[in-house]
């Protein structure tokens, strides 16, 4: 079986997860492009801020889908190491939830840069809130680098997972950071946690509602994306290794090259019925000596050595 | 869990007393570190005739930043440290011989944690006289100061082992040390620059939270060593 055939013939779950991800997707882009629409154009501008507000149908989405995705990488990681749960695939979760977190981190800090330069005269301030989110941003960046780290994928989850469950700390302090520390960030506009009211009203309210519905939508579509694509790296990578071993075989054992069909799929010289042969492949050796490839047989011929199936035999 | 952890302990010191590399080459980078700090913040001062009876003592920013850089010098150095505490570790394959050993992991951590604890005091006592000296930092409240210190080195000590033993071993490993290690202390950074702060001013009340919140990450970073070394031992 070919890489290719092995990778496209999908399992009939995972036609489905594709389609139902691009149908998210479609529903995404839909549902983006409606509030960057009514989010410029529809709404008004703010009694205090002005144009300004427009900011808040896409600051406070991306903040709400940083937590959303850091904690469903927590979740898959404490299912990665609770044993009746470990399995791989939660491992690939939190990878796949942690990067998106990352890309959002980093969006929250630049979509809160640019509200902040108007507002507060300065791009950045040392205030409890932007540096937790930056210290936030910085740790996970970390672990993403832990992840790269090459080496068994079962060592490397359990690597990953506690390194993931120490970046997690810093979630919490980053969410209540507001109501801890006199910071120079505004309160929750939505149930506000000390007052129990909600400061935004009409068309505005619900262009933020749609803004986190959006992103949220945009988070999962990213998220089933990435996830997909770590699970076609590890197999992809374990297929390499299946070749890599057949390589070996090959050369350790010369004579018995082409002769027998081998677990990759390629036919050999004895003929098994009903195994169907491929003769377009050119490690099929049907009727070549065995021993030695095209290329090597000059050299050997040099220093001194024949075929096997030479006339010295 | 605590006689493996002193026999570790035990080990680690030894071979810190035989070769002497903290004390030859970690100590005097620290001290490098701090002296740097000197030129890069401090007032050179340029003018050739100096009269009687003026003050020349380094005011400004380097006395008002002096407990930040303190901690800083001290934790470029714990980086130092650690790494060498996990390089005697892939040396002979000493890494397959204590996870061999039937030592309990929690045992190893305590050990080699309580190791880097007594290395970094020693690093911290002569870093806080330097710094005193070349910053002009005058302690009123020393025992506010060495309350800090000690919580922060133990928080520092914690993750240093945890994060040592995971970027440890092979070649790719060792730099991923301080991405992973300046994040997670930043917050025990800021709370020992803070409570020195106010050892340095004379104000025990203002540290006390601060001491308190050093408490709190000693526990959590020691408890997550415990429980996590195990597992990260086995790779």
């Amino acid at each position: 079986m070919s890489y290719q055939s092995q990778i496209s013939d999908m399992s009939p779950r995972e036609r489905l997860a594709q389609r139902a991800t691009a149908v998210i997707g479609l529903l995404t882009l839909l549902s983006l492009g409606f509030t960057v629409w009514l989010g410029l154009f529809i709404t008004p501008p703010d009694e205090f801020m002005g144009n300004l507000v427009r900011l808040v149908y896409v600051h406070p989405p991306i903040a709400w889908v940083m937590f959303i995705a850091y904690g469903v990488a927590f979740l898959s990681t404490l299912l990665y190491l609770w044993p009746r749960t470990r399995d791989l695939r939660f491992d690939r979760l939190a990878g796949a939830s942690s990067e998106v977190g990352v890309v959002f981190t980093g969006l929250t800090l630049i979509s809160g840069s640019i509200w902040g330069r108007p507002t507060w005269g300065t791009w950045w301030t040392w205030d409890p809130l932007l540096t937790t989110t930056a210290l936030l941003f910085v740790m996970y960046l970390g672990y993403l680098a832990l992840r790269q780290l090459p080496g068994d994928p079962d060592a490397r989850a359990k690597r990953s997972a506690i390194g993931g469950l120490i970046a997690f700390i810093d979630v919490p302090i980053v969410y209540f950071a507001v109501l801890w520390w006199k910071s120079i960030h505004q309160a929750p506009t939505v149930l506000d946690p000390l007052t129990g009211k909600t400061y935004i009203h009409g068309s505005m309210a619900y262009t933020l509602l749609l803004g986190f519905v959006a992103f949220t939508l945009l988070f999962i579509y990213l998220v089933a994306k990435r996830y997909r694509l770590a699970g076609l790296k590890d197999r992809y990578e374990s297929f390499l290794l299946g070749e890599a071993i057949e390589d070996r075989k090959r050369e350790a054992m010369p004579d018995l090259s082409g002769v027998y069909p081998d677990s990759v799929g390629n036919a050999g010289a004895i003929d098994v019925p009903g195994q169907k042969k491929r003769f377009s492949d050119p490690n099929v050796s049907v009727g070549y000596d065995a021993g030695l490839r095209p290329d090597q047989t000059d050299d050997y011929q040099k220093i001194g050595l024949q075929n096997n199936t030479g006339a010295d035999a | 869990m605590w006689r493996d952890a002193f026999l570790v302990m035990q080990k680690d010191m030894k071979i810190e007393l035989k070769s002497k590399v903290v004390v030859n080459q970690v100590l005097p980078f620290g001290l490098v570190v701090i002296f740097l700090f000197g030129l890069a913040i401090g007032k050179v001062n340029t003018s050739a005739l100096v009269t009687a009876g003026s003050n020349l003592s380094n005011g400004g920013a380097l006395k008002d930043a002096s407990a930040g850089l303190f901690w800083l010098a001290v934790t470029m150095s714990a980086i130092i440290g650690v790494q060498r505490s996990f390089a005697i570790e892939t040396q002979d394959q000493a890494r397959d011989a204590l996870r061999l050993s039937a030592l309990d992991p929690a045992g190893i951590f305590l050990g080699k944690a309580g190791a880097l604890l007594i290395q970094l005091a020693v690093l911290e006592l002569v870093l806080g006289l330097c710094a005193s000296f070349l910053f002009g930092m005058h302690i009123v409240t020393l025992w506010l100061f060495l309350l800090a210190a000690l919580l922060a080195s133990i928080s520092l000590c914690g993750v240093g082992v945890v994060y040592g033993a995971l970027a440890s071993g092979a070649r790719t490993r060792e730099t991923l040390l301080p991405l992973l290690f300046f994040p997670v202390i930043a917050p025990v950074l800021l709370s020992a620059t803070k409570a020195c702060e106010a050892a340095i001013v004379g104000n025990p009340a203002s540290g006390m939270i601060w001491i308190e919140i050093l408490a709190v990450f000693s526990l959590c970073y020691l408890t997550l060593g415990i429980a996590a070394f195990g597992s990260l031992l086995e790779e």
